[in-house]
């Protein structure tokens, strides 16, 4: 039985500080006992002599400073998994909240996880077909990846994210799949869309679930990646299952953890941001990816928004740096009816060349994506031009581009929401829509996939 | 002798004990029964504040810390080349090996394998006079490298006794009688502190390049063997691919490589590559001369810190031994992020943005351990130890207290692009922000060694850019039809330096390398076209003519012919250039 103290002295914001205890252990999880008797959980933050100040992962409501108990468990904030997790829905703490019985855990993982031996790592390769051609074309996913979808708000990252989720899929493959996802401090109707998308395509039975509402006590999504990244860690390495995990929004966990950051007065980076969020969102996107000899792997799409859509906030920043690349969303594609609105210039996909060309999807798709890339960012600095300049200041060969933007723009990105494409179809579309272009501007492209490829036009 | 402590605060990577009176400043330190490492980085009478290299979860305030009496150190020996190294040089495949796929703590792994015989053989014999830095004799190491085995730099005498044959690490294999006539054992493997720099005799400036094969590198901004480069750029912009370029291609004998809080995929990549990769200066497997240092970001902050340092220790010892190397470290951004940390939990009063105020201090005493030097010993070797630091600057802006750091000490600056990197333009280093003090010294090497037109064509290239970015204004006002034909004829040979010369795609066979020479033909390409094109324009040519010339686009995939044919393609081109320029000055004659 664990020893009980009454001895806390200060509660402030998520702190707690308790005084006189001896044995406790750096991190390790506590557990508050109200004088109702309900309980509520809490972590060791710093141990100094015999103070220890801790961390709230609950609400602080009715603790009172000479009733309340708490206890030290002896081991750290743990997460019971098993397989039966898929299918079910829990809040961020990882505790059951569909009305389901408690799952029976085949073992109990520390939700801190290890770090990854990068001489342990398999270097991601395997295409997925993801069924939207600005990602699967332009900014490949594979399996193993972290691709964090960069939006903001009044933007359709859902929709995207449930695309990719109903759609993806590895050819030639039957492999089992599961998908973990992770709400934080999103809405009910946000998180209603995701479920009810899973439901529809059947994918609900293989999901599971952890659900921080927007109304739910801000520091509880403190622990609600971890959580997932655990149960996905469960599931891909001990269970051999490819696991897609989905977390949103990134940037109400940020939040939360600056909100801890202030509240231990601690010197704010930038915007407050505590300095050491690079370290701690990377402990979350590490977790990804492949293992040497293990069949399963990890796959995160975290999506965040960026505040006033600024790329150069610390959120979107800090992930850039430590994700394999970005999809980002386009106010200005969404208000002119591209959909998924996905800018894909500054998107970039850095895993995508050991993932594509033949043998994974087709040998000229290399060539034609450094073509796509070129033409389109041409094009758009010519549309520039010519609405500045009006259309007869530019030449013929630019007109041209200008016209291959639009038409890339409404053909290639614009499919809605429910098009699933092949990635043969979205090679093809690239090839129709280069086809737009004389011959000797496709310079990025060996004569060989010209001969192959290029549709000539008929000479009037 | 093990001095013990007790643990009386814990606080993140920060770990304080008491009853440390005994122990010095940066001594390394076990903490607890886990044996987790850690470094004494401050003292308060008898309480040492000490930063862990692993994760101290679960540590309880009254467990023990045991002082080793030494400070952070790293093996020096063979076995280093190949392997891949955390941040405190604990071996990662050794590791896996015992514990699996995870890192797990405490984990006693010694640095260089014990068990692996070596063939030593000397070059001296007993009764030399010998002093520290002089070479006793080799081990090849790998196919291309020989392990020269130095006398440790504090120790001088005669040789008493040497020995040839294999050995293990921890052989001695020679004994040295100094002037006090106490005998010393020399052993293959040395131990060296990672914050002190190997001592040299006399520090030289830097008069080679070092060649990369990355035409923007090598032809605009290139940099010195011994010369230090920094490579600032937002995510996305493709620093680690740059460094990786570097890593690869870079005509140094010895490469080590830091990964500092990066990706973890992406030191896996080069654990897949770099052996497969042929070196094209010797022939053989990349891996030959790699050393790798990997701290990812999910690894333990503290041991980031270190990772810098230790990466640098190995560098300049095999510095030591004559050899060129270079080091890329990928980012220095996460070492200072790790220096901050550690300074915050240390309650000190920030600087800039929250970084320590001796930030910019620590970064100069790192960089200013490159150089060329003549090393220790008889021989007066000569070697050189280039650094490349990758910055992260947050937000790609460079005024960040890092970046600011950087500049104010490196000699090279490759400014990457984020608006380069979006039109896919590879390598994305901006011509007009990056600069290279070297570009004056190392022309005249350029001159002597490849062609003596090398640094006027640097100048015409350089010329033309600006000229373009200039001209880009005034087309974005007025419109391309109000250019005259001389300026179009300069926007259309910039975009040719641009799209045919500087633009490199990393994953192409061909493209990814190109030597000085070849370098040399393609910049003669792209001038010629403009001085020719003009000179044609005078005698009346029309300027959509010139545009539209078929010749342009062999001058565009000039890049994608092999190294051993481009004479003769460079000849042919040549010879085409000129005709089509005759055919449209003739034109219009007609």
């Amino acid at each position: 039985m664990p020893k009980e103290y009454r001895t806390i002295s200060e509660v402030a914001g998520p702190l707690m500080l308790v005084r006189g205890v001896d044995n406790v252990a750096y991190n390790e999880l506590g557990e508050i006992e109200l004088t109702n008797g309900e309980k509520r959980r809490c972590r060791v933050l710093e141990v100094d002599g015999t103070n220890v100040l801790v961390q709230l992962f609950e609400a602080s409501t009715g603790i009172n400073l000479s009733d309340s108990k708490v206890r030290f468990l002896g081991h750290q904030m743990e997460l019971g998994v098993s397989e039966d997790m898929l299918g079910r829905v829990f809040d961020g703490l990882g505790r059951p909240v569909d009305g389901g019985s408690s799952i029976i855990p085949e073992k109990r993982m520390d939700i801190n996880g290890t770090p990854m031996n990068p001489a342990a790592r398999s270097y991601p390769q395997e295409f997925i077909q993801t069924g939207v051609s600005a990602i699967d074309g332009l900014n490949t996913l594979v399996r193993g990846q972290k691709l964090p979808v960069f939006s903001a708000s009044g933007l359709p990252h859902a929709e995207l994210a449930a695309q990719i989720a109903r759609q993806a899929k590895v050819k030639g493959t039957d492999d089992s799949f599961a998908v973990v996802f992770a709400a934080m401090g999103i809405t009910f109707e946000e998180s209603d869309y995701f479920v009810k998308s899973f439901r529809e395509t059947g994918a609900i039975d293989r999901t599971v679930m952890f659900s921080n509402l927007a109304n739910d006590p801000a520091i509880e999504r403190i622990a609600t990646p971890k959580m997932a990244m655990t149960a996905a860690e469960y599931l891909a390495f001990d269970k051999g299952m490819h696991v897609l995990v989905i977390m949103t929004d990134i940037t109400n966990y940020a939040d939360a953890l600056r909100e801890v950051s202030a509240a231990r007065k601690e010197v704010p980076g930038r915007r407050g941001y505590p300095g050491y969020m690079y370290t701690d969102l990377a402990s979350i996107y590490e977790r990804a990816g492949r293992q040497n000899g293990k069949n399963g792997s990890i796959t995160l799409i975290p999506i965040l928004s960026m505040p006033e859509d600024d790329k150069t906030h610390p959120i979107p920043d800090l992930t850039g740096y430590i994700t394999e690349g970005q999809i980002i969303l386009s106010r200005d594609l969404h208000r002119r009816g591209i959909t998924p609105p996905i800018d894909v210039l500054p998107s970039l996909s850095r895993l995508k060349d050991k993932g594509i060309g033949v043998g994974k999807t087709r040998e000229d798709h290399s060539n034609t994506m450094n073509q796509l890339f070129s033409a389109y960012a041409r094009g758009k600095e010519c549309k520039e031009l010519m609405i500045i300049l009006g259309e007869a200041a530019l030449t013929d060969v630019d007109r041209l581009y200008a016209d291959f933007a639009v038409a890339f723009e409404e053909k290639y990105i614009s499919q809605g929401n429910e098009t699933d494409r092949s990635i043969e179809e979205t090679l093809d579309i690239g090839w129709e829509l280069l086809s737009m272009l004389p011959r000797s501007e496709l310079r990025r492209i060996s004569d060989e996939y010209l001969d192959r490829y290029y549709i000539e036009k008929q000479v009037e | 002798m093990m001095k013990t402590g007790t643990i009386t605060k814990i606080s993140g990577p920060l770990v304080v004990a008491s009853d440390m009176k005994e122990a010095n400043m940066f001594d390394v330190v076990r903490v607890s029964d886990k044996g987790l490492i850690g470094e004494i980085i401050e003292m308060h009478e008898d309480r040492a504040s000490i930063q862990v290299y692993e994760e101290t979860s679960g540590l309880k305030t009254g467990e023990k810390v045991f002082s080793t009496g030494e400070p952070l150190s790293v093996e020096l020996g063979p076995g280093l080349i190949g392997s891949i190294f955390d941040g405190i040089q604990r071996p990662l495949v050794e590791i896996m090996k015992q514990c699996g796929n995870n890192l797990e703590r405490g984990v006693d792994v010694p640095s260089l394998n014990r068990e692996k015989l070596w063939v030593f053989e000397p070059c001296l014999e007993a009764g030399e006079r010998v002093s520290g830095g002089d070479i006793i004799g080799t081990i090849q190491e790998t196919g291309i490298i020989s392990h020269k085995i130095m006398i440790p730099p504090d120790l001088s005498g005669i040789i008493k006794e040497i020995s040839g044959g294999t050995c293990t690490v921890e052989d001695i294999v020679a004994i040295i009688l100094d002037e006090k006539g106490v005998e010393h054992g020399v052993g293959v493997m040395q131990k060296w502190p990672v914050r002190k720099g190997r001592p040299y005799k006399r520090k030289l400036s830097p008069d080679m390049p070092l060649l990369t094969g990355q035409r923007v590198v090598d032809a605009l901004f290139p940099i010195a063997k011994g010369g230090v480069a920094a490579i600032p750029g937002p995510f996305g912009s493709g620093k680690t691919v740059t460094q990786h370029q570097l890593a690869k291609w870079a005509d140094a004998d010895i490469v080590v490589y830091i990964g500092c809080g990066e990706r973890g995929n992406e030191m896996t990549d080069v654990l897949n590559e770099f052996p497969e990769l042929i070196d094209p200066h010797t022939g053989k497997s990349l891996m030959e001369r790699t050393v790798l240092i990997a701290n990812t970001s999910d690894m333990p902050v503290a041991a980031r810190e270190a990772s810098i340092y230790t990466g640098i220790t190995i560098a300049e010892y095999f510095r030591d031994m004559g050899y060129n190397v270079a080091l890329m470290a990928d980012s220095t951004s996460r070492w200072a992020e790790a220096l901050r940390e550690m300074s915050g939990r240390l309650e000190e009063m920030p600087g800039e943005e929250g970084y320590p105020a001796y930030l910019g201090s620590r970064l100069a005493q790192f960089y200013e351990r490159a150089g060329r030097v003549i090393s220790l010993g008889k021989d007066s070797r000569e070697g050189t130890l280039s650094v490349i630091g990758a910055v992260s600057p947050a937000g790609g802006d460079i005024s960040e207290p890092v970046s600011q750091a950087t500049l104010r000490i490196v000699k090279v600056f490759w400014g990457l692009d984020s608006s380069l990197a979006y039109k896919r333009h590879f390598p994305a280093i901006n011509w007009l922000t990056s600069y290279s003090l070297y570009a004056g010294s190392l022309g005249k090497w350029f001159n002597e060694n490849v062609n003596s037109e090398w640094t006027e064509l640097r100048t015409q290239i350089m010329r033309l850019l600006s000229d373009e970015a200039e001209l880009d204004e005034m087309v974005k006002l007025v419109g391309m039809d109000a250019l005259s034909a001389s300026d179009r004829l300069k926007m259309e040979a910039a975009r040719s330096i641009r799209e045919d010369f500087l633009h490199q795609l990393a994953f192409h066979e061909v493209d990814t390398y190109t030597s000085a020479d070849k370098q040399y033909l393609m910049m003669k390409l792209v001038c010629s076209f403009y001085k020719e094109a003009l000179e044609a324009l005078e005698k009346g040519a029309e300027i959509n003519g010139i545009v539209k010339l078929p010749v342009r686009e062999a001058i565009g995939r000039f890049k994608y012919i092999p190294e051993a044919e481009t004479a003769d393609a460079f000849e042919s081109v040549y010879a085409q250039l000129k005709e089509q320029l005759g055919v449209c000055v003739k034109g219009e004659d007609d």
